[in-house]
């Protein structure tokens, strides 16, 4: 368990925007009548998201409202679940993975180069453009070390990319998600030594066959409701075979 | 050594599109209206002859689990729930699936779905998993719009297929807190019985299954479960997808049949230990919550449910976390126990209390300002938490503190003693102390 506590200074009041409450009115109708309460995760989500990335109390109390629910039950699940950020962070939010497989892998010093550009975890910059803390485990444990930066992974990490990618965010320039050793996703380095019988794929069509991403390649994607999606971008690599 | 036609997962790297129009090329949803034509029953046996185990960690045989759904409906409907919460340090295969391969996950939940008379599935998604979410979804509103799911669809059952998702909380792989999460609660786990094919998601009959379970159903039913099980060995059939992480040259994910030669995963896909074999101090074979085992048990060790649980360890969600000579392996270990500790739901003592303790012990052990009295304690403490709470989280927070003290109690030992002949610091009288 973590202590978790509202912050001190919190905004008069909150309310969702038309989009989003239409979002949310959409959100619920996934669970049954009267099981509402179950859409309350990915409101409260939204929520945070509306604020640039923390939930102040007026927020809870607005979900609840809306879901019907008492108030204290949000403020539990608000503090229960550690992805709801309690108080306002950077608008480059950094959370570095430290579990044992990361930790393996060079996690120390990865937080000591936030250490040293950001400062301490929780602190933000001036400028309010970062903030980062240590997480556990966020599940891309064969690139490891890795961080999430908003909503992207960034993965193969070392000291010296993660200034480079802090750096290109502080100057607006364009960073790419995913490993950044140059590797294919989660295939070893240097390109997969298996999945590489062309006949698996000679069903597969031109139009559409194009390799999908690195992650984040989808980047500008929406969630939408029955609309036909849009082709993500990226361009592949072939495998190489060893 | 398993062929590429063999692989279920056959976009796993993502080098190709994981759209519907390439997936299908790739084989899925090929026939789905034929095996939906054999009936519950039949794809349930089929299962079941496939020897498929959960793929989750806990290894429980899938048909069997599916059967215990009710047949005839006293009112309330039947759920499927995919966990897709995946948190176990170690593991990131499921991302792989939903990222780059997603229709064979939706076309299973439509499956097992069918076979346990479910029309509704959610599948609760991890929240940290943004990019997955939003290529998950994306892949669903495709087959929506296909009608290959959704109400009157080609394929004959109607099946809705909603994607849900967590906000930061391990417990919620555990699939009773999964449910009360999915039910908009804290993740606390329930207790068992009832278990959720009677009692579970809104109080209907519910069955959890893993993403890799349910994604690898489609191809078992599609090829049989005669294919399936000639892979592997007796009792631990099919294909598996390895996370090779830690201290190899080339980390990975790989799809291998169940009983690979751990040393062949480590050596062929991994390329090898960092510093070569003789190099390898221990591994932890499934996942954090696994007991490790030392170097000189990974020579020969086929990697499978039945062979690990002889070792006293786990073949777990198969997540293989490779740790080298260099490795400090009590704070290695000591970073798993924080990881429990901050992740305990705290309803029961044993565990929101002793996870805490079990880490402040091993931090002071790390650096050796402990008692060697104190190890007994530490496992003594380990066996009050294991089995002792209402989930398995006390006891994954305990099994890798007990790996450690089976097979490392040497270097713990060492450890005090190295402190304690270190000359002692000046003395700097504290007030109250």
């Amino acid at each position: 368990m973590s202590v978790r506590r509202l912050a001190v200074e919190q905004p008069e009041g909150f309310a969702f925007t038309p989009e989003n409450l239409e979002w949310a009115k959409a959100q619920i109708k996934k669970y049954p009548e009267g099981r509402q309460v179950s859409a309350v995760l990915p409101i409260l989500w939204r929520a945070q998201e509306q604020m640039g990335g923390w939930l102040p109390e007026p927020a809870l109390r607005y979900v609840a409202d809306m879901l019907g629910m008492a108030y204290i039950s949000v403020y539990e699940i608000a503090t229960f679940y550690t992805m709801f950020n309690l108080a306002p962070v950077g608008r480059y939010y950094v959370q570095v993975c430290g579990t044992t497989p990361c930790w393996l892998r060079g996690a120390d010093e990865i937080k000591d180069t936030c250490r040293k550009q950001i400062g301490e975890p929780g602190h933000m910059t001036a400028d309010g453009l970062f903030s980062w803390t240590e997480v556990e485990c966020l599940g891309a444990c064969v690139n490891a070390p890795m961080a999430q930066i908003n909503k992207d992974y960034y993965e193969d990490l070392t000291p010296e990319s993660l200034k480079r990618i802090l750096k290109d965010l502080k100057a607006g320039r364009p960073v790419t998600p995913g490993p950044q050793d140059g590797r294919q996703a989660s295939a070893p380095l240097g390109g997969p030594i298996t999945l590489t019988d062309s006949e698996l794929y000679r069903n597969e069509g031109s139009e559409d066959s194009e390799p999908a991403t690195r992650p984040g390649a989808a980047a500008n994607q929406r969630e939408r409701s029955r609309a036909a999606p849009k082709r993500p971008l990226g361009k592949g690599r072939k495998p190489r075979p060893r | 050594m398993l062929q590429d036609k063999d692989r279920i997962f056959k976009n796993l790297y993502g080098l190709h599109s994981w759209r519907l129009k390439a997936a299908r090329g790739r084989g899925a949803w090929d026939g789905t209206k034929e095996i939906i034509d054999r009936g519950h029953e039949a794809i349930i046996d089929e299962v079941k002859t496939s020897g498929l185990r959960g793929r989750g960690g806990a290894g429980f045989p899938t048909g069997l689990k599916w059967s215990f759904m009710p047949k005839q409906s006293d009112g309330r409907p039947n759920y499927l729930v995919v966990n897709a919460d995946e948190s176990e340090p170690g593991t990131c295969k499921d991302r792989d699936i939903m990222r780059h391969d997603p229709h064979l996950l939706i076309e299973g939940a439509f499956l097992a779905g069918f076979a346990m008379r479910a029309h509704v599935s959610y599948i609760y998604i991890r929240g940290e998993f943004i990019r997955e979410r939003e290529i998950l979804q994306a892949a669903i509103d495709e087959a929506y719009d296909a009608k290959l799911i959704g109400k009157n669809n080609v394929n004959g059952w109607d099946f809705e297929l909603y994607l849900h998702h967590g906000a930061g909380a391990y417990i919620c792989g555990e699939e009773t807190a999964l449910l009360e999460s999915l039910e908009g609660k804290k993740g606390m786990p329930r207790l068992k019985p009832p278990f959720p094919a009677n009692v579970g998601l809104y109080g209907a009959p519910t069955t959890v299954n893993n993403v890799e379970t349910i994604a690898v159903v489609p191809d078992i039913l599609r090829r049989g479960a005669t294919w399936f099980a000639s892979l592997g060995r007796p009792n631990n059939t099919g294909t598996k997808l390895f996370c090779l992480s830690g201290h190899v040259n080339t980390p990975c994910n790989v799809e291998e049949e169940m009983g690979v030669p751990l040393r062949e995963l480590i050596d062929h896909y991994a390329g090898g230990v960092r510093g070569g074999w003789d190099n390898l101090l221990a591994v932890i074979p499934g996942g954090s919550s696994v007991p490790c085992i030392p170097a000189s048990e990974c020579e020969d060790l086929p990697m499978d449910f039945d062979s690990l649980k002889a070792l006293k360890t786990g073949l777990g969600t198969a997540a293989v976390i490779v740790m080298d000579k260099s490795t400090d392996i009590i704070r290695a270990i000591a970073r798993l126990a924080y990881f429990y500790k901050h992740e305990s739901c705290g309803q029961c003592t044993p565990c929101r209390e002793g996870t805490g303790w079990m880490w402040r012990v091993l931090e002071r052990m790390a650096r050796g300002q402990a008692d060697k009295g104190e190890i007994d304690m530490l496992l003594d403490v380990s066996y009050q938490v294991e089995g002792h709470t209402i989930c398995a989280l006390g006891d994954a927070a305990a099994w890798p503190v007990q790996g450690l003290i089976r097979h490392f109690r040497h270097v713990i030992e060492a450890r005090i003693d190295a402190q304690a002949a270190k000359p002692l610091a000046p003395s700097v009288p504290v007030a109250a102390e």
